[in-house]
């Protein structure tokens, strides 16, 4: 009888093991649920005001629409450190560009167009010379925010921004750049599964030498990878200048940290082969709602710190005990 | 039962994972200085049962004894401390130590965790002396990559006996070693050094287990088996009482039917596919060949002959040196790797993924649709899983291996260059896997298989090449052949 027991226990943590193999992102959203009615019920009057919400999906924004582009590299296997330089460089050729008088839908393209031109140039390194993309995108990292630098002569551009500010703020509230984000999102998630491209993204992360056997061109792969992260970058960038208005140099540094984190949060581990565009934006949203549930609680900086530090780890040690076998 | 304890004494040990029986209450004896085969396709529980004994898995029932003594492995390295040691499948030197630095790799030596660089050297000489006897001319000092696969496994048992201790006069403590699939990725005459070694440790009292699937060695070495066959044990006995053919009945219950040999294409089918004067970095050198249409051409050739080499050059996957290649079939070129988890398959996902992963087919389209379709492979091939979103690390390697050719069969290739097909799979496996390649033949298919199983070739190819140091001998009639002629031409 114990063991008839035993076995229905077993059965059922079984089951429970094959959905979340198969939903990884389940673990984020149950912690985002924790941590949102946490502090829904700590700071009721202040946190659950619509006002907050929108201001933390707004600040959610930069993050999660470059952690779709961060997602399909860590999928590859890959990683790129020079998002916080992408996106900054993006900031300053955007103010540069509405500077010199160009209308803001040509200054948005612009700085979009140099995010996925990077990217390619990124994903020809790693792709076809075949280099580690943690030692390409460390240099670019330093060589972009150079450039953002020598660009803007070390100083913010300060410049009209055309209505570009109200990409993510507007009267009624909320502007039309969450709407963007969230296509994007939906689009990027499509993409990963319902896309022959999507399905050799996989592919190669899971067993590059697999796919190369089976006809798949992995460095073609990667370049394309490479490329629609950086336009997501660049986006990233849109959104930034949005709520900067100036083209700032020196602006996000260590955002690249936040989005490896949002994406591995998310379910998706370095070793890649594995990912989802719903667990990198769960991560994403997990790490503002901490930020600002600590800030509505009067907690120091250094907690925040601590705490979502902590939820990376976990998440990594969840994801490790969902992989390991019996 | 005898009157002497056995040295291992396994006792109705049963072990299940996750509500599924794998070790069904299974006892087998093994005698001090034996070797003993356990034979049993893929998923009997061969692994499961050697996990148990090594203390990498508790039985849930059950009891072991070693020397009549009761034996309760709380881990490896408790096992170790009985002198219960174990060689797996797997090569796992570290190939830019020494073979020195190789064999005494984990082991606690002198006080204050410091080595001591003499008596390491000699425990490491000692044991190597064990494993590889004195005539072995494996240097303490090269690099493990420069060694020989033959030598490489050599070194391997070193270590596993150095693990289980050996005494200052060079006396060999471990009792109990459990050699896995040891020839495996070994030639004929490897194979025959291998267990000239291993006789040699029989003699001096260790008791040695064998997982093997090549029978052959089994009849000609072990003093006795087991057959397990879905966690119980089917047959035990001495192997030459017992025969080829009613070991392979234990194992498989009955015997699989084989299909009916199909008429062989003539001369006058069209050619697949011209090799002409094909050069690669290290081999294959100026080899060159035709296979026609619904033909079957074996290449046989040992271990280092150069026969993966051959098939990547021919593919594009490694450097052309120099030689051209002629595809003329529709649906191009398609090969099978040798290297299942390394090459052939994504092991961490799922069997439809890996089937309709493909670099043709429709932009857009639903994982539900290529589940469907991925069912309908493993049907086909009859592949025993879950089903299609199971993941392939989780199957067994005849399983795997359907998995991979069902790739293949999808992408509809005339040409299909295959790479030891059958290594590491179990009998019936290897039986339905031979019947599809002349299958597939029968309908119009170009195939090329590498093999270093003559009896295979001889069994599945029309025609046999024989592979000798990169270059490709001349092609001739598989009646021309026999497993001897091959095997001398092969090795001479």
């Amino acid at each position: 009888m114990t063991s008839a027991q035993g076995a229905g226990r077993r059965g059922v943590s079984q089951r429970v093991r094959g959905v979340l193999a198969e939903r990884p992102w389940i673990g984020p959203l149950a912690a985002l649920v924790v941590v949102f009615v946490l502090f829904g019920l700590a700071t009721p009057e202040t946190f659950l005001r619509t006002q907050n919400l929108l201001t933390m999906a707004r600040q959610t924004v930069v993050v999660g629409v470059c952690a779709l582009g961060m997602t399909m590299i860590i999928v590859t296997g890959g990683i790129d450190l020079s998002v916080g330089s992408v996106v900054a460089l993006t900031t300053v050729i955007i103010a540069a560009r509405l500077r010199d008088g160009a209308g803001p839908v040509s200054a948005a393209v612009t700085g979009v167009a140099v995010g996925g031109a990077v990217g390619a140039a990124v994903g020809v390194l790693v792709g076809r010379f075949r280099m580690m993309p943690f030692v390409v995108t460390l240099g670019t990292m330093s060589a972009l925010r150079g450039v953002a630098k020598g660009i803007a002569k070390e100083q913010k551009i300060d410049c009209d921004p055309r209505g570009l500010d109200t990409l993510l703020v507007s009267a009624q509230g909320m502007g039309p750049g969450l709407f963007v984000a969230l296509g994007l999102a939906v689009l990027v998630a499509l993409t990963l599964t319902y896309t022959r491209f999507g399905r050799h993204v996989f592919a190669v992360g899971s067993n590059e030498a697999a796919a190369r056997l089976a006809g798949i061109d992995p460095s073609h792969v990667k370049l394309l990878v490479y490329t629609l992260a950086g336009l997501a970058f660049g986006v990233g960038g849109v959104m930034e200048f949005s709520t900067l208005t100036v083209g700032d140099p020196t602006d996000s540094i260590g955002l690249e940290l936040d989005v490896i984190a949002a994406v591995v949060i998310g379910g998706a581990p370095l070793a890649g082969g594995e990912g989802s565009v719903v667990g990198s934006i769960l991560g994403a949203l997990l790490m503002t709602v901490i930020k600002t549930g600590a800030v509505h609680l009067g907690l120091p900086t250094w907690v925040q710190e601590i705490v979502t530090g902590g939820i990376i780890v976990v998440a990594v040690a969840l994801d490790r005990a969902r992989y390991a076998r019996r | 039962m005898s009157a002497a304890p056995a040295r291992l004494a396994v006792r109705g040990v049963e072990k299940a994972f996750g509500g599924i029986t794998v070790l069904a209450g299974v006892s087998f004896d093994v005698a001090p200085g034996t070797l003993h085969a356990l034979l049993g396709g893929n998923g009997a529980g061969k692994s499961t049962l050697m996990r148990v004994v090594l203390g990498l898995e508790r039985a849930d029932a059950g009891e072991l004894r070693l020397d009549g003594a009761d034996y309760r492995p709380l881990g490896p390295a408790d096992a170790r401390a009985h002198g219960v040691v174990m060689v797996p499948q797997e090569r796992t030197l570290c190939l830019h130590l020494s073979v020195e630095e190789n064999v005494t790799l984990g082991l606690p030596l002198g006080r204050f965790g410091l080595v001591g660089a003499r008596p390491r050297r000699e425990l490491a000489a000692r044991a190597l002396s064990a494993a590889a006897g004195d005539a072995a001319r494996i240097d303490l000092g090269a690099r493990a990559s420069s060694l020989s696969v033959a030598d490489q496994q050599l070194v391997e048992i070193a270590r596993a006996l150095a693990h289980a201790g050996l005494a200052d006069d060079g006396a060999v403590r471990a009792k109990v070693l459990v050699l896995d699939e040891p020839t495996s990725s070994l030639g004929r005459r490897d194979a025959e050094r291998l267990f000239e070694r291993v006789a040699a440790l029989t003699a001096r009292g260790v008791a040695v287990v064998l997982v093997s699937h090549f029978l052959d060695e089994v009849l000609a070495h072990c003093d006795g088996y087991t057959v397990l066959r879905d966690g119980r044990v089917e047959g035990e006995g001495t192997p030459r009482e017992a025969g080829q053919q009613r070991i392979v009945r234990e194992m498989l219950g009955e015997l699989p039917r084989r299909a009916e040999r199909t008429a062989r294409p003539r001369g006058d089918a069209g050619e697949a596919l011209r090799v002409t004067d094909l050069s690669g970095e290290r081999a294959p050198r100026g080899a060159s060949f035709v296979v026609r249409h619904g033909e079957i051409l074996g290449v046989a050739g040992l271990v280092g002959s150069g026969r993966t080499e051959l098939l990547r050059a021919v593919a594009g996957l490694d450097r052309r040196v120099s030689g051209t290649v002629t595809v003329s079939a529709p649906g191009g070129l398609g090969m099978l790797s040798e290297d299942r988890g390394g090459e052939g398959l994504m092991l961490s996902r799922s069997v439809s993924d890996n089937v309709t992963l493909s670099p043709r087919g429709p932009r857009v389209v639903s994982p539900a649709r290529l589940r469907s379709e991925a069912r309908g492979w493993m049907e086909r091939l009859s592949v025993r899983a879950a089903g299609p979103a199971q993941r392939v690390r989780e199957l067994s390697g005849g399983n795997q291996q359907k998995v991979a050719l069902a790739r293949l069969l999808r992408e509809d290739h005339g040409v299909l260059l295959v790479d030891e097909p059958t290594r590491g799979i179990d009998v019936g496996s290897k039986a339905q896997i031979l019947d599809l390649l002349r299958e597939l033949a029968a309908q119009g298919k170009a195939i090329v298989v590498v093999s270093s199983q003559l009896d295979e070739l001889l069994e599945v190819a029309d025609r046999i090449a024989v592979l000798r140091r990169g270059v490709l001998g001349e092609a001739r009639d598989v009646a021309a052949w026999d497993a001897h002629r091959l095997l001398e031409e092969a090795a001479a």
